[in-house]
C-alpha cells in the first residue's frame, strides 16, 4: 500500500468533509494510504499572501516539515492548499537564504524542512499513482449515461508549474471517462468561480459562479464535478443565491471527483459523504 | 534619496523578489484585461492599472477597488506575453495599501485579512464563522438573510462545525511566527 502525507486543510473539517471522507474511502479502495500529517495548521489560504508573503511561506513550510518526517510526499485535495505548498516548496528549494530563514522561524517549533519532498494535487494520486488503467480495472458500478462537467478552476493549473496545458488540459476528462461517466464540453471549465471573492466582493463572485453554472446547464449537465472544497461551495452553496439575483432556476448537484469516483467503486454513498449537499443529487440514487 | 523615490520606482521596489518580469515590461496589450473574470467589477482594468502605476499615479491607484477585486485565478499570469507576474502585482498593491491603511472606502478585503490573520494567531487554523462578521454586516439586509439561511442549512447537514478547531502546538506556532514577524502578546 503506497502511502502519502495527507493534508486535509481547514474546508475539509467542516464546509467540506464530505470531500475528506470520500478522499480517504476512495484511496483505501486504491491501495492508497492518505496518512494525515500530525497537528498541521492552516496554509495561509490567499491572506496571508495579502499581508505578508515569508509568514504565509513559514505557515506552509511548517506542515511540510512535518510530512518530510515521515518522508512522504504532500499531498493536498484543496487546490489553493496545493499552489501554496507547491510553490512554497519549489522557492525554498531555489532560494538556500529563504530556506535558512524560514528554518530558523522553524526551529521555533523544532522543525526543520530539508526540502526533499514533492508536492502533489489529490487528483494526480489517482491519476498518476493509481493510473486511469487500475482505475478502470477496480470499478464496478460504471456511471453509464451520466453527464459529468468536470471542473479545473484555477490553482490546480494555474500558476503553470511544469509547462503543463493550461488553456485546455484534459487529464480530468480522462478520469472521468475511467469511471464510465459521458464528459461535458462546456468552455468554461477553467473560469474562475470567484473564490474568496465570495466573502470580500459579493457581486463580483455570484456573477462568476453564474456564468459557470450557465454555461454548464446549456450543455446539458447532469453533474458538475470539482477538484477544490472554494469552488465546490461557491458552486453549490450559493447555487440558490445566484437564482434570486439572476432570476435562473439552476438544480445543478456539484460533488466532489472523490464522491463519483467512490461511487463507481462500488463504495456506499454514505462513506463518501453523499447527502450533505443543499443541492440535491438525486441524479445518483441509480449508481448506488 | 527617499524625496526622489517615485511611486513607480516603489512599487518595482515592492516586487523586486516577485517571480516575473518587472512591469515596466508591459506592452499594454491588455490580454489580461480580456482575460480576466472579474474585470466588470474593477475601477481600473489590469492594463489601465499597471499604466497607471508606470504613469505615477499613486493617488489614483489608491483608490482604486482593482485589486481588491483580483479573485488572484492567475488567468491573466498564463497569458501575458510579457511574462509579469499580473496576480502577484495584485497581491503586492495589496500588501502595500494593507501597511499603509490606506484604501478606497467600503471595501470588505482589508478588514477580512486582518481578521483571517488573527484567527489563525489564536488557533492556528481557519473557522469560518469567526470571520462572518467581517463580511455579513456590509451585505443588504436580504443578503445578510440569505446567509444565515445557508449557514443554518450547512449546519444541519453536518456541514458546519460551532467549536474551532485548535493545533496543540499553539505555543510553539505563535513562536515560529514571532520569529518572522514580531507582534504583540495578545494576538
Amino acid at each position: 500500500m503506497k502511502q502519502f502525507a495527507y493534508y486535509p486543510g481547514c474546508s475539509l473539517e467542516s464546509l467540506s468533509v464530505s470531500y475528506d471522507q470520500s478522499a480517504l474511502e476512495s484511496a483505501k479502495a486504491l491501495d492508497i494510504e492518505l496518512k494525515e500529517i500530525i497537528d498541521w495548521n492552516c496554509c495561509g489560504a490567499t491572506s496571508y499572501f495579502h499581508a505578508d508573503e515569508l509568514l504565509a511561506y513559514t505557515l506552509v513550510a511548517r506542515n511540510l516539515a512535518i510530512a518530510e518526517m515521515d518522508g512522504l510526499d504532500f499531498v493536498a485535495p484543496c487546490s489553493g492548499c496545493y499552489k501554496n505548498a507547491y510553490f512554497t516548496n519549489q522557492y525554498l528549494k531555489e532560494d538556500p537564504d529563504l530556506a535558512d530563514h524560514i528554518n530558523y522561524a522553524l526551529e521555533a517549533d523544532n522543525l526543520h524542512l530539508e526540502g526533499k519532498l514533492s508536492v502533489k494535487h489529490l487528483i494526480e494520486v489517482f491519476i498518476d499513482d493509481v493510473g486511469l488503467e487500475s482505475i478502470k480495472e477496480k470499478v464496478n458500478h460504471p456511471l453509464k449515461d451520466l453527464r459529468v462537467a468536470a471542473y479545473y478552476g484555477c490553482q490546480l493549473v494555474r500558476p503553470r508549474k511544469d509547462g503543463e496545458n493550461v488553456e485546455d488540459p484534459q487529464f480530468f476528462e480522462d478520469l472521468i471517462s475511467a469511471i464510465g461517466a459521458e464528459n461535458v464540453n462546456y468552455g468554461n471549465k477553467m473560469r474562475c468561480c470567484g473564490g474568496s471573492l465570495i466573502m470580500t466582493n459579493r457581486a463580483a463572485a455570484l456573477d462568476m459562479v453564474y456564468q459557470l453554472l450557465l454555461d454548464a446547464d446549456k450543455n446539458q449537465t447532469d453533474v458538475i464535478a470539482t477538484i477544490c472544497p472554494l469552488c465546490n461551495v461557491n458552486l453549490e452553496a450559493y447555487q440558490s443565491q445566484v437564482n434570486q439575483e439572476y432570476k435562473s432556476k439552476f438544480k445543478i448537484p456539484v460533488m466532489y471527483f472523490t464522491q463519483l469516483l467512490g461511487l463507481a467503486l462500488g463504495i456506499e454513498p454514505d462513506r463518501l459523504g453523499i447527502g450533505k449537499e443543499l443541492v440535491s443529487a438525486r441524479i445518483l440514487k441509480q449508481f448506488e | 534619496m527617499e524625496a526622489t523615490l517615485t511611486f513607480s520606482k516603489e512599487i518595482a521596489n515592492l516586487l523586486y523578489a516577485e517571480h516575473g518580469n518587472p512591469i515596466r515590461d508591459c506592452i499594454q496589450c491588455g490580454t489580461c484585461s480580456g482575460s480576466c473574470p472579474a474585470v466588470e467589477y474593477m475601477d481600473h482594468s489590469p492594463r489601465q492599472l499597471i499604466a497607471m502605476i508606470g504613469a505615477d499615479m499613486k493617488e489614483e491607484v489608491m483608490e482604486s477597488n482593482t485589486y481588491w477585486s483580483c479573485a488572484s485565478c492567475y488567468q491573466c499570469n498564463v497569458r501575458c506575453p510579457a511574462g509579469i507576474d499580473i496576480a502577484g502585482m495584485m497581491y503586492g498593491l495589496k500588501r502595500y495599501s494593507m501597511w499603509r491603511e490606506r484604501y478606497k472606502e467600503g471595501l470588505v478585503g482589508p478588514q477580512f485579512n486582518e481578521s483571517f490573520m488573527k484567527m489563525i494567531m489564536r488557533t492556528g487554523r481557519s473557522f469560518e464563522p469567526v470571520l462572518a462578521p467581517t463580511y455579513v454586516f456590509k451585505l443588504g439586509a436580504k443578503d445578510m438573510f440569505d446567509e444565515a439561511m445557508m449557514a443554518t442549512s450547512l449546519f444541519f447537514k453536518g456541514r458546519m462545525s460551532l467549536i474551532p478547531k485548535r493545533i496543540k502546538r499553539i505555543e510553539d506556532f505563535r513562536k515560529m511566527v514571532k520569529r518572522i514577524i514580531p507582534f504583540g502578546g495578545d494576538a
